[in-house]
């Protein structure tokens, strides 16, 4: 049986096929085989998860807490310097200057990119909105909430930062950003299941010094990674209590 | 800096709970909240810093080095009423996440509102220590904690 990889939904588009050179890196390096499934949405990957169909994982922020603390996951690595930050983007001509100009009923375009969206929200608590008094529509990429909001379809979008600086400069000018998150310390990791915590050491050799390898840094380019960190439990836990502040 | 600030320079005794007390210069002029960041911080089980992030740093305007090791009740504001702390340690003591809305004193005197939430730290079924993340408050939510803090008193 080969171990089961999977990537949140989350990555851009044209890192696509980094994750399957990786994984392909990655058997070569473990001398194991591993099969690599992708979701088009968090929901389904949190089925397979909860079905046990997933034994290593570069997991969003958001759902380390359960992989983590329901399912038995612990962390191996984090890309070096790469942060998840959300930013609260409004069209050019919005009156709007700050997120406290922001009324009621005000229309937002969001993705199920769960960090992302739980940032964006409590960006927009300063004005007193909440899911309560805002009217929310769910789009699959942030290309969508670009279109959205350039089509006067929404008031109000939240991006990935990264996200929304990956941008056409053209679809960019259109737009203004309200306020950019600087949290500094949500990120993403690289979470192993109960199934594969016996390779755990040897997967953490591997990826952290990828770098220094000449296949490897092509690896890494191919995904928008620098490198992989070595990611301690504490570490890992230290991010997961922070979020669950911010899940309330 | 909150319409209602006088700028005002007082000199005020803080008295802690178990007894220590300090005389702090209170400036009645708000620093605002910076947009989009979160001032975090960690204590141990005793309500001691043991990790400060930089926002946390700026929007005290301590250094680092007299954060970490101080009480936190460093950042208590005289406005703040006791009772309001009491709640929130009888809330974390039991387990459970407590959020409110809180004044808190910076080095120089002056003052900054937060959305407070503090989470136990539980490693191994163990307390180790408590989170404390801060974000930006609406200024409705801050009226409304002026108003009931009063009462309070």
């Amino acid at each position: 049986m080969p171990l089961n990889f999977t990537v949140s939904p989350d990555f851009a588009p044209d890192h696509m096929s980094g994750w399957f050179y990786f994984n392909t890196w990655l058997q070569r390096n473990l001398g194991t085989d591993i099969h690599l499934e992708l979701y088009d949405s968090f929901d389904a990957q949190r089925e397979a998860i909860k079905a046990g169909q997933v034994d290593l994982i570069y997991a969003n922020p958001y759902d380390a807490s359960m992989l983590v603390r329901e399912m038995g996951f612990k962390a191996v690595a984090r890309p070096a310097g790469r942060k998840d930050e959300a930013v609260i983007v409004v069209p050019a001509q919005s009156s709007a200057e700050a997120v406290e100009d922001l009324q009621a009923g005000v229309r937002l375009a969001t993705t199920d990119d769960p960090d992302v969206h739980t940032i964006g929200m409590i960006m927009l608590e300063p004005a007193d909105l909440d899911a309560s008094n805002i009217s929310q529509k769910d789009y699959d990429t942030y290309i969508l909430v670009a279109k959205a909001l350039l089509r006067g379809e929404a008031d109000v979008g939240f991006f990935l930062k990264q996200g929304f600086d990956e941008l056409s400069d053209l679809i960019k000018n259109q737009m203004r950003v309200l306020v950019s998150s600087q949290i500094s310390v949500v990120h993403h990791a690289l979470l192993v299941g109960p199934q594969m915590q016996d390779r755990m050491a040897e997967l953490k050799g591997l990826v952290t010094q990828m770098h220094n390898d000449e296949k490897g840094v092509g690896v890494l380019e191919s995904m928008g990674i620098k490198e992989f960190e070595p990611m301690t439990m504490e570490q890992t836990e230290f991010m997961i209590d922070l979020i669950d502040t911010l899940t309330i | 800096m909150s319409e209602k600030d006088t700028g005002s320079v007082n000199e005020v005794l803080i008295k802690y709970y178990g007894g220590a007390e300090r005389v702090a210069k209170i400036v009645d002029e708000e620093v605002p909240y910076p947009d989009g960041k979160l001032i975090v911080s960690r204590t141990d089980p005793q309500g001691i810093i043991t990790h400060v992030n930089q926002a946390f740093v700026d929007m005290s305007a301590y250094t680092r080095e007299e954060l970490v090791g101080a009480n936190h009740n460093i950042l208590r504001h005289p406005d703040m009423p006791a009772v309001a702390f009491k709640g929130l340690w009888d809330t974390v003591e039991n387990g459970e996440k407590w959020q409110g809305y809180v004044k808190n004193l910076r080095k120089d005197g002056k003052y900054y509102w937060v959305k407070a939430t503090v989470i136990p730290n539980i490693r191994q079924g163990k307390l180790v220590g408590y989170t404390s993340v801060r974000r930006k408050p609406s200024r409705s939510k801050i009226r409304e904690s002026e108003a009931l803090y009063e009462t309070l008193q």
